[in-house]
């Protein structure tokens, strides 16, 4: 507790826990797609790995808290060190040059709230099923055949195109967020030499990439009628 | 050539700042960019006008006084300082904005001069070696890799002008507290203090209203001393180190 504290009191200690936040949050964005796709295995694969997950609660509840903690802590230690830059510079130039950041370094507090907008609503939509009634099981009024139908409620949510772009919209601003955040964290942690730092932020962008395509095939497939 | 010059002009700390227009007539190509407000300068004295207050020192890229942040870059177009920036680098006939180097932590004294003793405070508080004075050692009495003393000597051609700190959007010195960092914490002379001194350096940046890295970049690029950002790495490498023994 006491090296937390002296890590939050401090700017590179802040820093640092960004990067280990970050990195954890990372770890859960590839698990939770290697989930996701498991859509394209069939109903019964996908829905077997739900049942899976929800057959183990005292594990899954630590990895929750920990998701919930480390999140919490990403976006408090970020408006934190936000603020602190906005006082730095009390006063701006009249003519601003940039001249070598990038538009995804320079978006990074817009694109990551945008995620967290998103991540709220996908909470609720998916996980706590408020926002639509048929979420529910046959016998209770809705369309799903068990409350682990996860496939069929993954199908009716993203045949809505609004809902499939606000999704597709979040997760390319996420492969944004993260195509800087994955250099930002081996430059935080001081494993960036001048060799690395030349593959390093195209190591971030293909993985960035990669993850948006993962995420994005989901509901761009059942848009298409791929997925039925 | 004749330049359009947009003027940072402020009387004190306190007043009012604002740009203001003046014409650089007949200025010579092959005179720095120093030079050309001197020249503009001497026109302003004979009008009866207050000179633009700028800092400059030594005037050959080494001492790190001069500043400017020059059509939004600190020290201007060139990769060395300002007062290694010549006026052939610009056309004929184009407007020139020349603002002070922007920072809380650099309160604007007069016009473009700021004052960058923070940077000063921040070498104070642990940029050094605690070694016995005397007679000057043995040349060869610490021996030291040949990598390891172009690393370090790499980092200590940092002159502590603040472009860092002007061109970061966040007004961040983690360049310049890297830049000292590694010169010391590469060389064996500087092992003995090296978790102190990244401590109290780190502490006394915090202390002095710097921002943090967000990993713009913007402080290699405009660097006159070429300084890469794998030291602010380092300084990220040995504080978390330091403050992590300081803590157990």
């Amino acid at each position: 507790m006491n090296l937390l504290f002296k890590f939050w009191s401090s700017s590179i200690g802040k820093k640092w826990l960004v990067a280990l936040t970050g990195l954890a949050l990372l770890g859960f964005v590839a698990a939770h797609l290697i989930g996701n796709l498991q859509m394209f295995a069939g109903a019964a694969k996908i829905n077997a790995y739900a049942e899976f997950l929800h057959a183990n609660e005292k594990p899954l509840w630590v990895a929750r808290i920990g998701l919930i903690g480390a999140f919490l802590l990403h976006i408090a230690a970020t408006l934190s060190l936000v603020r602190a830059n906005r006082a730095a510079r009390p006063e701006s130039y009249a003519l601003n040059r940039r001249v070598q950041s990038t538009f995804a370094n320079r978006t990074m507090a817009l694109s990551g709230l945008t995620v967290l907008a998103f991540v709220v609503f996908h909470l609720l939509h998916y996980t706590f099923r408020t926002t639509d009634p048929r979420f529910k099981t046959i016998a209770e009024g809705g369309l799903l055949e068990t409350s682990f139908d996860v496939y069929h409620m993954v199908l009716l949510g993203f045949q809505n195109p609004l809902i499939s772009g606000f999704y597709i919209l979040s997760v390319g601003l996420l492969a944004l967020h993260l195509s800087h955040g994955i250099s930002s964290v081996v430059q935080t942690f001081g494993l960036k030499s001048k060799k690395s730092g030349l593959w390093i932020p195209k190591a971030g962008g293909v993985i960035s990439l990669a993850i948006f395509a993962g995420y994005a095939s989901i509901p761009a497939a059942i848009l298409l009628g791929l997925l039925k | 050539m004749n330049l359009h010059l947009k003027v940072w002009r402020q009387k004190n700390s306190k007043a009012q700042g604002s740009l203001v227009s003046y014409e650089a007539r007949n200025i010579p190509e092959d005179c720095s960019f120093l030079e050309m407000l001197d020249l503009v300068n001497e026109d302003l004295l004979a009008k009866g006008e207050e000179p633009i207050a700028f800092d400059h020192d030594c005037r050959e890229g080494i001492c790190g006084m001069c500043s400017l942040t020059i059509n939004g870059i600190p020290h201007g177009p060139s990769e060395t300082t300002t007062c290694q920036l010549y006026m052939r680098k610009f056309k004929d006939g184009e407007t020139i904005y020349i603002e002070p180097f922007r920072a809380g932590a650099f309160p604007l004294l007069r016009d473009l001069a700021v004052n960058r003793s923070a940077l000063d405070r921040i070498q104070q508080a642990g940029g050094f070696i605690s070694a016995h004075v005397g007679s000057a050692p043995d040349g060869n009495a610490i021996l030291v890799p040949k990598t390891e003393a172009d690393h370090a000597m790499e980092a200590a051609a940092c002159i502590g002008c603040g472009a860092c700190v002007a061109a970061c959007p966040n007004a961040s010195a983690m360049l310049f507290v890297g830049a000292k960092v590694t010169h010391l914490g590469s060389l064996p002379q500087g092992q003995p203090e090296r978790n102190r001194r990244v401590l109290a350096m780190v502490r006394r940046m915090d202390h002095e209203g710097f921002g943090n890295c967000s990993n713009y970049l913007e402080c290699e690029a405009v660097c006159p001393a070429e300084i890469p950002a794998t030291a602010i790495g380092q300084l990220n490498r040995d504080y978390a180190k330091a403050l992590t023994l300081e803590s157990l």
